[in-house]
């Protein structure tokens, strides 16, 4: 890439046919403008983490709560009835975003209570009707993760074992970032109940096989759920073509807001699995004997939903929809592609810097991590966040994925829509800066 | 530039030629912190004097972490040993203070000497902990070395 290029913010590659003009983009996102650090531009590479909001997204939250705000799915006067329907829209357009029907996507706050929720499913299935004993697990049934998987899609089913007795096992990995799928047989048997693994890695930017993973799965009779989180905010994800039987994802890394996530799960399995939150709006009978419990997904949204930031959520889907003349998703994966390939060879330039995680763009999305000899995660991070490269340094919540690798943590920069070619430069310019102040080169 | 005001020389060269590194065999207590948002631990041991006054006569460490957790606890072995505790506990409420302050506060060098280099830290949220690793483990292990001792 030229330095002319390099220095453009818009970003055209005709050979892809699915190019958007970065600055104007850039243009929708407010906080893109403001300087940090004693004036230094920004330059946001923490999308990883959470992504920022174009005005479209805000606009939708600050119009809903100035129109239409109501207590949804109960009452029955005029706000009550357009708040529900803005709030079904909402579903509608998120459930048609990854390929799914409206009735098979649950709102939870994030995708972490999305887990807990399949999980504390799975107990309480231990104590439901006869509906919900494909849920059941207990000594002898094994659960496995991969030892990539976010702290969120591992504690929970460290509890669900310590709480049934059921055994946690895991894939491990290679060396150079990817499932090690040599003992895929004998990790996931006849005794595994559900697979749970992450479909693009928030640390290595792995995109795992899922076709191989769910194809196991089915053979001995395995539940699968795919934590999404990094896959649906940055490729395009069909869940009928994932094959899994439940994903989970959370708005707030896809430019919708906080306090909005989505698990998505096969209806037949969600109309058999038992509640987890329970109270109002999920019930269909109650006495002070006993209750019945509506149909998804309303059995699994216990009290008042977080409806404006649903609503948010859906503009944010619309949103990235209508990037590229339409193109959308590809749109978002080719240029993330781009940018990521920029970066690995870029970085991997630099002496003394090492990428942890694939070295290619194959099979691979756009979290970038890496370490540089001599100096720490936290000073590499400080001293870009000095110049406004606002990036993520630690373990990612991960802890067992760093540790496997060596290293008590990584610095990871990760891209997304808004980002360009002089983003990329910034980072690899403020690395170059660190080893210097710091002497390492 | 804010960096050099953060990173003072003083810290860099405790960072590269830490203090009191490496765990001395014999000891009243040893503790493990680790600072969860970002995998920094530290393993200190303490040992206390017979006297009256509890002195701290010897204090090591060992762990891994950022040039500011490595140097605070380095600073930390430095302005504690040969300190009778309750002095040295004194110290740590003031490093402590210093750290809450928000970037507030004047340090007051006759009591933190060396360690008043890292005021600049206090302007940092996110580090404050770093620079606290070493500091919490010794006054943990300080408090189960004197309990042990009262014990014995």
């Amino acid at each position: 890439m030229s330095a002319d290029v390099a220095g453009s913010l818009s970003v055209v590659r005709p050979e892809l046919d699915v190019s958007f003009d970065v600055a104007a983009v850039k243009a929708d996102f407010p906080i893109l403008s403001r300087t940090v650090r004693g004036g230094h531009r920004l330059v946001y590479l923490d999308s990883g983490a959470t992504s920022q909001k174009p005005r479209q997204v805000l606009d939708a939250e600050r119009s809903y709560y100035e129109q239409h705000n109501a207590a949804v799915h109960r009452g029955a006067h005029q706000l009550a009835e357009e708040a529900t329907d803005d709030y079904e829209a909402a579903r509608a357009t998120i459930s048609a975003f990854i390929g799914a029907p409206a009735d098979e996507i649950v709102f939870t706050k994030n995708a972490t209570e999305g887990i807990n929720l399949v999980a504390y499913a799975m107990s309480n299935a231990a104590t439901s009707g006869a509906e919900s004993a494909r849920f059941v697990v207990g000594p002898g049934d094994s659960i496995v993760v991969t030892e990539m998987e976010h702290h969120a899609n591992l504690v929970p089913w460290q509890m669900l074992a310590q709480r049934t007795g059921a055994t946690l096992r895991w894939l491990s990995l290679t060396d150079d970032g990817r499932l090690d799928l040599d003992d895929l047989d004998t990790v996931v048997d006849g005794s595994t109940k559900l697979l749970a693994f992450t479909h693009q890695s928030n640390v290595l930017g792995t995109v795992n096989p899922v076709d191989v993973l769910v194809a196991r799965a089915r053979e001995v009779g395995a539940l699968v759920l795919v934590d999404a989180c990094q896959s649906v905010p940055h490729q395009p994800v069909d869940v009928a073509a994932l094959g899994a039987d439940f994903v989970v994802f959370s708005g707030h890394k896809m430019l919708g807001p906080t306090g909005i996530g989505v698990l998505w799960g096969r209806y037949d399995l969600l109309a058999a699995m038992p509640p987890f939150l329970t109270g109002g709006s999920m019930i269909e009978v109650v006495r002070m004997e006993g209750t019945t419990f509506t149909v998804p997904p309303q059995r699994f949204e216990a009290g008042v939903p977080n409806t404006a930031q649903a609503i948010g959520l859906g503009a944010a889907c619309d949103y990235l929809s209508a990037l590229g003349g339409g193109a959308g998703m590809a749109a978002v994966a080719a240029h993330e592609h781009h940018l990521t390939g920029l970066a690995l060879s870029q970085l991997g330039e630099i002496p003394g810097v090492r990428i942890i995680g694939p070295a290619t763009t194959e099979a691979r999305g756009g979290a970038v991590s890496f370490v540089v000899d001599g100096i720490h995660p936290h000073d590499v991070g400080q001293v870009l966040d000095d110049r406004g490269v606002e990036v993520r340094v630690g373990h990612h919540c991960a802890w067992p994925l760093t540790r496997r690798y060596g290293v008590p943590a990584t610095t990871r920069a990760s891209f997304y829509l808004y980002n360009d070619d002089a983003d990329v430069a910034a980072l690899v310019s403020a690395v170059r800066h660190a080893q210097t102040f710091f002497q390492v080169a | 530039m804010e960096l050099e005001a953060l990173y003072q020389e003083i810290i860099l060269d405790h960072y590269r030629h830490p203090h009191h590194k490496g765990l001395q065999a014999e000891f009243d207590a040893e503790v493990h912190h680790v600072n969860p948002t970002c995998g920094d631990e530290v393993t200190v041991r303490v040992s206390l004097g017979t006297d009256g006054a509890q002195t701290v006569t010897e204090v090591t460490h060992d762990g891994q972490g950022c040039s500011i957790s490595q140097a605070s606890t380095s600073v930390m072995t430095d302005l504690v040993t040969g300190r009778p505790l309750a002095d040295a506990l004194v110290t740590q409420e003031e490093f402590l203070a210093l750290m809450q302050s928000r970037g507030a506060a004047e340090p007051d060098e006759e009591i933190l000497e060396d360690a008043v280099a890292f005021v600049g830290v206090a302007k940092y949220p996110a580090r404050i902990k770093c620079a606290l690793l070493g500091w919490m483990a010794f006054k943990d292990a300080a408090a189960q070395a004197a309990a042990a001792k009262e014990m014995a």
